[in-house]
């Protein structure tokens, strides 16, 4: 086993409780470099918690989270952002008023201290990025447009392209294709491998065709726990996996 | 694109009416008795500007504004207090030199936080930035704990009741419930001739127009952008990388500062400050002109603030027991039914109709003028 300095992220022994019911019990888990890693699970399984913990949305009582060796756990929301993690929400969190293109060049990562926003001016360099980011993530032709006027699908895409534009090292996406035409998913998927190239991607899921398309390991959560883990196929055929959650 | 450059052309349209009517049309039509009132009451929009920043765009209540529009007040009054007491003027007193209200309550030396009002630079620049330093204390102590929304409101609204108490209960200190009147000149020149009355007038109105190009500036940028973004979706800011309290601090001060230059200008002008206008009541009324305006408007403002000070002279001329309910009334109509004020109200039915006018090739001096005129009346 390599030393925990070699994982992307290493969460070990993590644990959080609500009014005494433990959502995420003594969870161990790491995510490699370029990995994709999907936690599955049923309803209230503890998933979203997870990526809350990570993100620092919510306390930890035990346990610990590295990135890159460095402790998450005592950093707030936006130091962890700036370290290299980005999460996209489960119900797409976009800033519908605003057009896609000010979607981007508002979560483009300078001038983010009061001073910097203030004097932020949007140069060739950003205006570039934007371009590129759009194209990723298929809305080139949608720069001019609110996004309240973007499908459900392409809502999705545009929190994902407001991650990608801040380049994390780690992307988190709580299910990303909730809500997607099969034609979508199939480009998620496609998105998702295209962008592995440089970064480790920690996705939450429940279509188990779009999982099996993109996952490099699986990770079966149950009532803050994991019952299973490793390859798709392994997991697919774990009785305890079968009874729980793919059974039904 | 077209788009947003028409829109700042409108804006640009208004800026200069508004210009126009506080430092031409004003002045023209109205004696210097009733152009100094204007001028106390464009006071007021200071901090009506402030409140478009920090609760229309960024979502903070603030029902505490009155404290910085006064704390702006007294560092003024301080200083004219401090010229008014020489020790020729006070020699009467038991104790000469020093402020007469001091005096009545037996203090018999300028206590040490009087001082440096002997100048009128650090006055000038305590203006802005002890009410500012003031918010900005506020501000880490809530924003950090994430404390927002109506217990913010209610805090504010707290801390204007206690400064109220303070300011009244420290008579010695302060002047208490008179607040401190009696203030002659500035560096020697006096403020209550009617000449200098008509030039601070103009001080005013061009402190204001300036005031609303900053907080349009403010606006514009990406800082104004994230206020309005972490208002309808803090958690997508904050995990954007955003520092969501730095800013919500930032603006907090920034309101706090306007609002302190209009309690200054409140000063010269009217010739004294006192607790009546840190308190509840008047930090409540200076929502409402807001509200009024419609809240994310920032020329509307303006106009809010003069509209409801217009309607109250009027009214409580000769009603002034229904002024109070005429007030009330108001706010809640215009919650309930035009949220965007005055402003909404324009962009709805005026602005079109000027778009179309200037699309058909009118000159833009008669639409001027009667938009001039059904705003303001
Ligand atoms: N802030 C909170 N306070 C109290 N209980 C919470 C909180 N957040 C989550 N829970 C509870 O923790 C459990 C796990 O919730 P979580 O949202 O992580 O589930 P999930 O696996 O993401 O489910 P889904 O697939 O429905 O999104 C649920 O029982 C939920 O009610
Ligand atoms: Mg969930």
């Amino acid at each position: 086993m390599p030393t925990q300095n070699d994982f992307v992220l290493s969460v070990e022994d993590l644990a959080v409780s609500f009014d005494g019911f433990k959502a995420v019990d003594d969870l161990t888990f790491y995510v490699d470099k370029n990995e994709i890693l999907v936690i599955i699970g049923p309803n209230g399984a503890g998933k979203t918690t997870v990526l809350d913990l990570i993100c620092g949305r919510t306390k930890a009582i035990a346990g610990s989270i590295k990135f890159h060796g460095e402790e998450l756990t005592a950093k707030t929301e936006h130091e962890i952002v700036r370290a290299g993690v980005g999460r996209k929400f489960q119900n797409p969190s976009i800033y519908e008023t605003l057009t896609v293109f000010e979607n981007l060049e508002i979560s483009y990562p300078r001038g983010r201290s009061v001073f910097g926003a203030l004097f932020f001016r949007t140069d060739a360099a950003v205006r570039e990025r934007i371009a590129e980011v759009a194209e990723m993530i298929f809305l080139e032709d949608c720069l001019s447009m609110r996004a309240e006027y973007l499908s459900h699908g392409q809502k999705q895409w545009l929190e994902i392209g407001m991650l990608l534009i801040q380049d994390p090292d780690l992307l988190m996406l709580d299910e990303p294709v909730a809500g997607m035409s099969v034609g979508e998913r199939v480009k998620t998927a496609e998105l998702l491998n295209r962008i592995i190239r440089d970064r480790s991607v920690l996705v939450i899921e429940h279509d188990m065709k779009f999982v099996e398309d993109i996952a490099h390991k699986v990770i079966v959560l149950h009532q803050g726990k994991i019952i299973s883990q490793g390859a798709m196929a392994k997991v697919k055929a774990d009785p305890k996996v079968v009874e729980v959650y793919l059974g039904h | 694109m077209s788009k947003t450059l028409f829109a700042s052309r409108g804006n640009l349209v208004g800026l200069l009416l508004l210009a126009v009517l506080l430092l031409v049309v004003f002045p023209l039509v109205f004696d210097i008795f009733r152009l100094n009132l204007v001028g106390k009451y464009l006071t007021y929009a200071f901090v009506a500007l402030g409140l478009v920043l920090c609760w229309g765009n960024a979502g903070i209540l603030s029902l505490g504004q009155g404290v910085f529009f006064g704390l702006g007040g007294y560092c003024m009054a301080m200083f004219l207090k401090l010229e008014a007491s020489s020790p020729e003027n006070t020699k009467i007193q038991s104790t000469p030199g020093i402020p007469d209200f001091m005096d009545w309550n037996q203090v018999t030396a300028l206590p040490w936080f009087w001082e440096p009002f002997h100048s009128l630079s650090f006055s000038l620049v305590a203006v802005v930035v002890v009410p500012a330093l003031f918010a900005f204390v506020i501000g880490l102590a809530m924003f950090k704990r994430r404390v927002g929304g109506v217990y913010f409101a209610i805090i504010t609204q707290a801390i204007a009741a206690i400064l109220t108490i303070l300011i009244v209960g420290q008579q010695g200190y302060t002047g208490g419930i008179n607040g401190i009147t009696d203030l002659r000149t500035l560096k020697g020149w006096d403020i209550r001739t009617d000449h200098a009355k008509l030039i601070l007038y103009f001080i005013n109105g061009g402190l204001l127009l300036g005031a609303l190009l900053l907080a349009q500036f403010v606006q514009q940028t990406k800082l104004g952008r994230l206020l309005v973004a972490m208002r309808d979706k803090e958690d997508r800011v904050r995990f954007s990388g955003y520092d969501v309290s730095s800013f919500r601090i930032f603006v907090f001060c920034f309101a706090a500062g306007l609002a302190a230059i209009g309690g200054a200008m409140f000063t010269l002008q009217v010739g004294f400050m006192s607790s009546s206008f840190i308190g509840i009541v008047p930090s409540i009324e200076m929502v409402i002109y807001c509200a009024v305006g419609g809240r994310s408007s920032l020329i509307g403002a303006v106009y809010g603030t003069l509209l409801i000070n217009f309607g109250r002279s009027l009214l409580s001329e000769s009603f002034p027991q229904l002024w109070q309910f005429a007030m009330g009334g108001l706010f809640i109509a215009i919650v309930m039914v035009f949220p965007d004020g005055l402003a909404g109200l324009y962009q709805t039915y005026a602005a079109p109709l000027i778009a179309r006018r200037f699309r058909s090739g009118r000159g833009g001096g008669r639409i001027a003028a009667a938009s001039t005129g059904s705003r303001v009346h």
